[in-house]
């Protein structure tokens, strides 16, 4: 018994000494799947100025999961310093328990989002189906992967993205996009709890013809599956897709450490961060950096979710709130 | 155990109905069980084995190994004690209400892993019931070890109990009976009775509760916080490796989880055959 | 009278009653009282909405048909495994623990993995026209996975006690052998058998980690019931979550109960016999 307790003791005192060490300041950033390798790179980039200006140690520390998640483990009490999740829904969520100020997206540039992403198509190598826009998805003998919105974030970039273009059609009303999402839907054989699990149903199970997926994922998927066994098709039209960044008022006041983690939110739309985003496969804001990489992020158009639907509250209630639209129109063949 | 059937001279349509009893017995293993875990290994090795070392070499994959092995250690052995607690209320005494208290006692097995996590954040977390005073007073129970502890305890809670209970019920209690006539304290009847009769039962339990402990994901995925290096465990960490489109890592991990599962199994397996007979004639596991 | 001779009674039943409740009954209050903040009205339309319904249909039927499933399978593994000797018996009898001890999520991509269509098992059953991922047949297997311990564990012990004499009896009165089995062996493990297909059933009723990744997760079609109670959490509504789970765990629990009387039953059948 007395080693349990010894075992109790040193992680109750890990905890203890997180916490209350005097020199060294401690930044808990909870971010969303996909953004390891993104913020293993700013982290160390922002410690390194952050010494080299003022002289403190700042360690930070990363939690990492499905966007929606996180953001309940926050109002639950994760003491977050800065949340960087996949929508802006998410931090309302947040700031509708009274953790962050109301006008957060307004308190950092370009709507809170320090770097953007676009949906886009992965496709199977020489795009056996020819897919090149959204109106061959829906095409007899196309299937399409996409996650459920109702249970991730990223889906509900993908679903609007196929709204707005189909909204923007000539011609294009509520009831086409209605139409057209319908019958997308109808092409979806299976509807994953989450991006991962869509992409992992379509590069590894070999399920589907086309995935419908953020940019950033795509070419990470990419990378990490090697070769050209998928490669990525841009669609004329799609959504700039925001993936915001916030402080957390409640938790940066009561652990004193506001300075730093707006320092940090700030250093994100650095040259530097913003280079470190573009390497990540983030669109960078800054136009220098963009201009680098212009050949990993072809130009196409983009609308934004003000643009189109008002802003996140209004798109969540409109299509995937309970017996919303998303669930009037139901799945599957 | 009891001998194999032969004791009678066996026709061969008796034993080509064995023989295929034995086979589709087998099948079913290597279908369900076996290629399930063989996949795993597969995956892992993937991109070879220099691919596989370096993927378990990361401090966050060591700090998930360290955290599993903690909170395994602190779990089990309080539902050790618990099992061993609850099988003697049960199985020793008679009092009202005990088939309710067994079936509290299985009720995890059938809670959702969704909701085994989900009612400790209603518990602690920061809108729930004790959050606001644990929060005023610097306590962590969420996001922090304590929560891991309690959900894997929540989930592994009826190993032990469900492998004592039928065992110490078979048994009967005349041995402890007869101890305590010849003057036995309450202690030394425990020690040198109860307990060397069900030790192999109580140790099964014990491996089957520290396997699950090790293993358990969503009810811990609830109450983590994922924060890498701090408060993810093993599973945790294949998950996130998974999500990160890291297959081999998520896989190399699995694979260390699923070899603590087969150490597990094979000391177990050992030590039956070892003291197979023993062990066999108090089977565990059952009612 | 008992108890006069044994000490214990009151520090083994306060302390098992005082972790119970600390560990199992405070969390599931909360949970209760969470639920109860959806209000009857709210209750009545989450379990009229036809998603639901569909959902829990295929929790509960695909739990069910897993758990009838495995107690055919697990009465002849245990069998095979208690009765006959051959080589690797005890491998395959320490692999029976095996979904105990994987990690659910690792569990259901295994076994998705398996059975797509690229799979090791997946490309020579879709020749034949059986689609076992991302169909509702997917889920059932990951539930058989899941459950399939919990027979074969119960049964091993009861079918290894078995007294051979009686079989003989039988035999040598004149039965045949599937009369034995069917009038002499199958009525004496009844109990037993009930016991582990509850507890199978309660088991995959709840599943989620390893459905979700061999499920297609159709609404309506493929979609069980806890990854409803995900959903709902997904769009922060922490009430109409709890009130699914209550409903699943009243559920459960009515299973266990039942399963508890059983064990006692079985417990005096036992007695009885001795």
């Amino acid at each position: 018994m007395k080693k349990f307790f010894t075992v109790l003791l040193l992680a109750a005192g890990m905890l203890v000494s997180a916490a209350a060490a005097a020199r060294d300041v401690t930044l808990l950033n909870v971010s969303y799947d996909p953004t390891r390798e993104l913020y293993r790179q700013i982290n160390s980039a922002f410690v390194a100025q952050w010494k080299a200006q003022h002289g403190d140690n700042v360690t930070i520390q990363m939690s990492h999961g499905g966007s929606g998640k996180q953001a309940r483990s926050v109002v639950d009490g994760l003491p977050a310093d800065i949340v960087t999740l996949a929508l802006a829904y998410d931090i309302d969520a947040i700031a509708d328990r009274g953790l962050i100020a109301k006008d957060w997206q307004q308190r950092l540039p370009n709507n809170a989002s320090p770097y953007t992403s676009t949906i886009v198509f992965l496709v199977r190598k020489g795009n056996p189906k020819g897919i090149k826009d959204w109106a061959d998805l829906v095409r007899p003998g196309v299937q399409v992967i996409t996650p459920n919105p109702k249970s991730s974030g990223g889906a509900r970039w993908n679903f609007l993205a196929a709204w707005g273009y189909a909204l923007k059609q000539p011609g294009g009303s509520d009831a086409t996009a209605r139409a057209f999402v319908h019958d997308l839907y109808k092409h979806v054989p299976v509807l994953d709890t989450g991006a991962r699990g869509a992409t992992n149903t379509f590069v590894q199970r070999g399920i589907g013809d086309v995935l419908i997926a953020w940019e950033d994922e795509a070419l990470l998927a990419r990378k990490q599956v090697g070769g050209d066994a998928i490669q990525i098709v841009v669609p004329s039209i799609t959504i700039l897709a925001e993936p915001p960044v916030a402080v957390v008022d409640k938790n940066v006041d009561k652990r004193d450490s506001r300075a730093v983690a707006e320092a940090y939110a700030q250093f994100l739309y650095s040259p530097q961060g913003q280079e470190i985003a573009a390497r990540n496969f983030y669109r960078p804001r800054s136009a220098d950096v963009a201009k680098q990489y212009a050949s990993q992020f072809p130009a196409t158009q983009t609308f934004t979710i003000q643009e189109v639907f008002g802003d996140w509250r209004q798109a969540q209630k409109k299509f995937f709130d309970e017996g919303a639209i998303f669930d009037q129109i139901g799945t599957g063949n | 155990m009891t001998a194999p059937l032969r004791s009678r001279p066996v026709g061969w349509p008796r034993r080509l109905a064995h023989g295929g009893l034995i086979l589709v017995a087998l099948v079913f293993l290597v279908l369900f069980l076996l290629l399930p875990l063989a996949t795993v290994f597969v995956e892992a090795f993937r991109q070879g084995i220099a691919a596989y070392v370096v993927a378990i070499k990361q401090p966050e994959a060591l700090a998930a190994i360290r955290l599993t092995l903690i909170v395994a250690a602190i779990a089990v052995p309080l539902n050790l004690i618990f099992g061993i607690a609850a099988a003697w209320a049960m199985t020793r005494f008679e009092f009202r209400g005990k088939a309710l208290l067994g079936a509290l006692i299985d009720l995890p097995f059938s809670v959702s892993p969704v909701i085994s996590g989900l009612v400790y954040v209603l518990l602690f977390g920061a809108q729930g019931w004790f959050g606001p005073w644990l929060d005023a007073h610097g306590v962590k129970i969420i996001f922090a070890v304590p929560g891991l502890v309690l959900a894997t305890i929540f989930v592994t809670l009826p190993f032990v109990a469900r492998e004592l209970i039928p065992l110490m019920q078979a048994q009967g209690s005349e041995e402890e009976q007869a101890a305590r006539v010849l003057g036995a304290s309450g202690w030394q009847m425990f020690f040198r009775v109860t307990l060397p009769n069900i030790r192999w039962a109580l140790l099964y339990g014990v491996l089957l509760c520290n396997a699950r402990a090790m293993g358990e994901f969503g009810a811990v995925s609830v109450v983590s916080g994922h924060i890498r290096g701090l408060t993810t465990t093993m599973p945790l960490e294949v998950e996130m490796r998974y999500n990160e489109y890291d297959y081999v890592g998520a896989f190399a991990v699995a694979s260390l989880l699923a070899l603590l599962a087969l150490i597990t199994l094979a000391a177990k397996t050992l030590l039956e055959w070892r003291y197979g007979d023993e062990i066999a004639a108090h089977a565990p596991g059952g009612h | 009278m008992r108890h006069r001779v044994l000490p214990g009674f009151g520090i083994s039943l306060g302390y098992a009653l005082a972790y119970l409740g600390l560990i199992v009954l405070l969390p599931l209050a909360a949970l209760g009282w969470k639920a109860s903040g959806i209000g009857i009205a709210g209750l009545t339309h989450l379990l009229g909405a036809p998603r639901t319904l569909a959902a829990l249909r295929l929790s509960i039927g695909g739990a069910l048909l897993a758990a009838l499933f495995n107690v055919v399978i697990g009465l002849l593994v245990g069998w095979v495994l208690v009765r006959y000797r051959f080589p690797g018996r005890r491998l395959f009898d320490a692999l029976v623990d095996l979904p105990f001890a994987l990690p659910t999520a690792v569990a259901g991509i295994a076994l998705s993995t398996l059975y797509a269509p690229n799979g090791w098992l997946g490309q020579w059953l879709e020749p034949l026209g059986i689609k076992v991922a991302y169909t509702p047949l997917g889920v059932f297997v990951a539930m058989v996975f899941v459950g399939f311990p919990f027979v074969v564990r119960t049964l091993q012990p009861v079918l290894a006690s078995l007294e051979r004499d009686v079989e003989e009896a039988a035999e040598s009165l004149g039965a045949q052998r599937w009369q034995t089995f069917f009038r002499v062996i199958l009525p004496m493990l009844a109990p037993t058998l009930l016991t582990g297909f509850a507890l199978a059933l309660a088991r995959a009723m709840g599943e989620y980690g390893s459905v979700i990744f061999i499920a297609g997760n159709l609404p309506m079609h493929s979609e069980i019931a806890p990854l409803l109670i995900v959903q709902k959490l997904e769009q922060f509504d922490y009430a109409g979550a709890a009130a699914l789970g209550a409903v699943m765990l009243l559920l459960s629990f009515a299973l266990l109960v039942m399963v508890s009387l059983l064990q006692r039953w079985s417990g005096r059948w036992a007695e009885r016999t001795r």
